[in-house]
């Protein structure tokens, strides 16, 4: 009797374990860790996004060049965090996309002789979704969503998988083949942690990147966002991106 | 990195339509096509062993040690091409240690294990352990060893030992049973919930890996049955292999219906990505979709199974006729992972091109080592073969 009666307590201990565990976790980070934070920069005051008007872009690529200067990407135009598409409707409903090396040495003229309805230049990047199907997937975590809603991944913690690749219907990602981890835009998080505007902002010769604060009150996005009617892409998959478009064409996908 | 950048400069080349600038390279190549054929095999397999045990289905008794022991060699190879594809495969125990719960992915490891320890491996030594604590007494020298080694230390075979261990084999194969069903049906769920890519998300994704698995697993074990029993210069027993005929038919003919009703509902709904898939379907992948999986794979051995299984043909030329059925299944199914796997990558997200894929022939993700890791199971099956010969005339009692 002896016997099964430690054998029951010892079984007892034993799903104690995973249940304290399950618990400690619930209580979220440990106090011990809670007070770190960057000097001088509290991310819980942040969220930040970044407003697009399609009607300002003169599709310099100015904006694809910066970001690979800024963030040192692979000069090779398989790799963008962020890049420019051109889209020209022609009279008779056709549509052609392109995207030369990603827009970064510009666009040449488009076929002359065909009469075009309209055409203009889409500036894409990660969206940054607020329900990011890329942070969902990954099976080690090493993709997330900071406080401050911007979407990171630790290179120093990716298996490379890439099965977030698959997962962003933008495709925003790329597998960086000297880490073999995935890339993407950062928002250039080193530079917004220091107050400073991401690369291809700074760089933008016609503002039509507008970056800032999704929530504060007063800042250059809030002001997008009450003046212009704002879109965001593939709405119907419900990533809500942080990203936000004025003037978005329905063409554009 | 120079050879990389060489094969994506000739890939954008062959691009038709516009794809976004990251697309140019495939992510998912030739071993994560081999991965789910791999797991498909073991989950039928293992089903088919347990039509003997749970549903007592007489028949099918002789494929039953060779079908566990077929999963089993599967299974442990399975894994190793998503490892050999993995950018830090050395990270991939975080997996296990760090999982994000969130993940379909992250249950991967879980789901392995599970099958490994708790269902086959524990299966498998119950099934044996009598036959091996007598051949630890009959053999000599190293097998000897080896023998007691797996009897773990058990020697007890008197017959209410003998009938535990039956009684556990038919307990873990009721487990086992929804277990090879996670195993296969998660897979489809990996491809299945990936809501960016229409090729891939559907419901039906899962439902349709797990019945194409059992095909496959079903034509796996005629094939070996059938060969083995020639290469030991037996005849095959004809009720088995009509039993094996008749289960391949109905799974095939669930499988084919399956597939239908997923391309129907695609076509009635006609949404946005329809235009894109069609263009897909009938250019980058007539051959490995229409022709091979649909034609070949599919109809062909259907009808093939139908003519061999419900006629008046003599045994000899049943036979042949389920062989072939089964050689044709087998192409049809690789056919069918891989027209999932990289059909699914060939369009663009902004479903306004097409792009390529060029298999390497030799390389981390060549084809030599696809091939390599298609060899690797029936090495393993070979060894396990000879350690637990799942003959009925090896059997001690």
């Amino acid at each position: 009797m002896a016997t099964t009666c430690e054998r029951r307590e010892f079984l007892l201990k034993l799903l104690q374990l995973p249940c304290s565990a399950v618990l400690l976790s619930m209580c979220g980070p440990l106090p011990l860790f809670a007070d770190e934070k960057k000097e001088g920069y509290d991310a819980g005051e942040h969220y930040y996004g970044m407003g697009i008007q399609v009607d300002k872009c003169i599709g310099c690529g100015r904006c694809a060049e910066a970001c690979k200067a800024e963030n040192d990407v692979l000069r090779q135009p398989y790799y963008f965090r962020t890049w420019v598409e051109r889209y020209v409707v022609y009279g008779d409903g056709e549509v052609t996309v392109d995207s030369p090396e990603g827009g970064i040495h510009g666009f040449s003229a488009a076929e002359s002789d065909r009469e075009v309805l309209r055409s203009f230049f889409v500036p894409k990047l990660c969206n940054h979704c607020d329900n990011p199907p890329c942070v969902q997937v990954c099976p080690v975590g090493a993709t997330f969503k900071s406080v401050d809603g911007v979407i990171l991944v630790d290179k120093d913690y990716c298996i490379g998988c890439r099965y977030c690749i698959q997962a962003c219907p933008y495709g925003a990602r790329y597998l960086d083949p000297r880490t073999k981890t995935a890339d993407k835009c950062t928002f250039c998080y080193h530079r917004i942690t220091k107050g400073l505007l991401p690369a291809c902002v700074e760089v933008c010769p016609t503002q039509a990147r507008v970056f800032g604060e999704l929530k504060a009150m007063s800042s250059p996005l809030r002001r997008l966002m009450r003046m212009s009617q704002l879109q965001v892409l593939k709405p119907y998959l419900n990533t809500e991106p942080k990203v936000l478009y004025s003037e978005l064409d329905r063409e554009v996908r | 990195m120079d050879e990389l950048f060489k094969q994506l400069a000739e890939s954008l080349s062959q691009v038709s339509g516009f794809i976004y600038p990251n697309e140019a390279e495939l992510h998912w190549a030739l071993l994560v096509v081999i991965y789910p054929y791999l797991t498909g095999l073991v989950a039928g397999a293992f089903i088919l062993a347990s039509l003997e045990k749970v549903f007592k289905v007489k028949e099918v008794e002789p494929t039953y040690r060779l079908a566990m022991l077929t999963a089993l060699a599967f299974l442990i190879v399975a894994p190793m091409p998503l490892l050999a594809h993995l950018g830090h495969p050395e990270r991939s125990f975080e997996i296990f240690l760090t999982p994000h719960f969130e993940s379909a992915m992250a249950m991967f490891g879980f789901v392995y294990a599970w099958y490994l320890m708790v269902v086959l491996l524990l299966e498998i030594w119950f099934e044996y352990r009598a036959d091996v604590v007598k051949w630890s007494e009959s053999q000599k020298g190293w097998r000897r060893l080896a023998y007691r080694l797996i009897s773990l230390g058990s020697n007890d075979i008197s017959p209410k030992a003998v009938a535990f261990d039956q009684k556990a084999v038919h307990t873990i194969t009721l487990i086992g049973i929804p277990s090879a069903f996670l195993l296969h049906g998660y897979v489809g769920f990996i491809f299945g919930s990936v809501k960016a890519n229409p090729w891939w998300s559907s419901v039906l994704m899962p439902i349709v890996f797990l019945f194409s698995a059992i095909v496959s697993g079903i034509a796996l074990v005629l094939l070996l049955y059938y060969f083995t029993t020639l290469v030991r210069r037996k005849t095959p027993e004809m009720s088995c292999l009509n039993k094996l005929a008749s289960f391949l038919l109905y799974t095939l003919i669930v499988d084919l219906s399956l597939e239908t009703l997923d391309f129907i509902h695609r076509l009635y709904e006609s949404e946005e990505s329809i235009k894109i898939l069609s263009e897909l379907i009938f250019s980058k992948l007539f051959l490995s979709l229409t022709i091979v999986q649909i034609l070949l794979g599919t109809i062909g051995p259907i009808l093939l199974l139908a003519i061999a299984r419900f006629s008046r043909l003599p045994d000899e030329l049943k036979r042949v006729g389920y062989f072939i059925a089964a050689l044709l299944i087998q192409v049809g199914i690789f056919s069918t992972r891989w027209n999932v796997v990289i059909g699914g990558q060939l369009f663009s997200k902004s479903l306004r091109g097409l792009t390529v894929y060029k298999m390497q022939l030799v390389g981390a993700e060549g084809l030599l080592v696809g091939i390599g890791f298609l060899i690797l199971p029936f090495l393993i099956l070979f060894l396990l073969v000879k350690l637990l010969p799942p003959w009925q005339e090896s059997r001690s009692s």
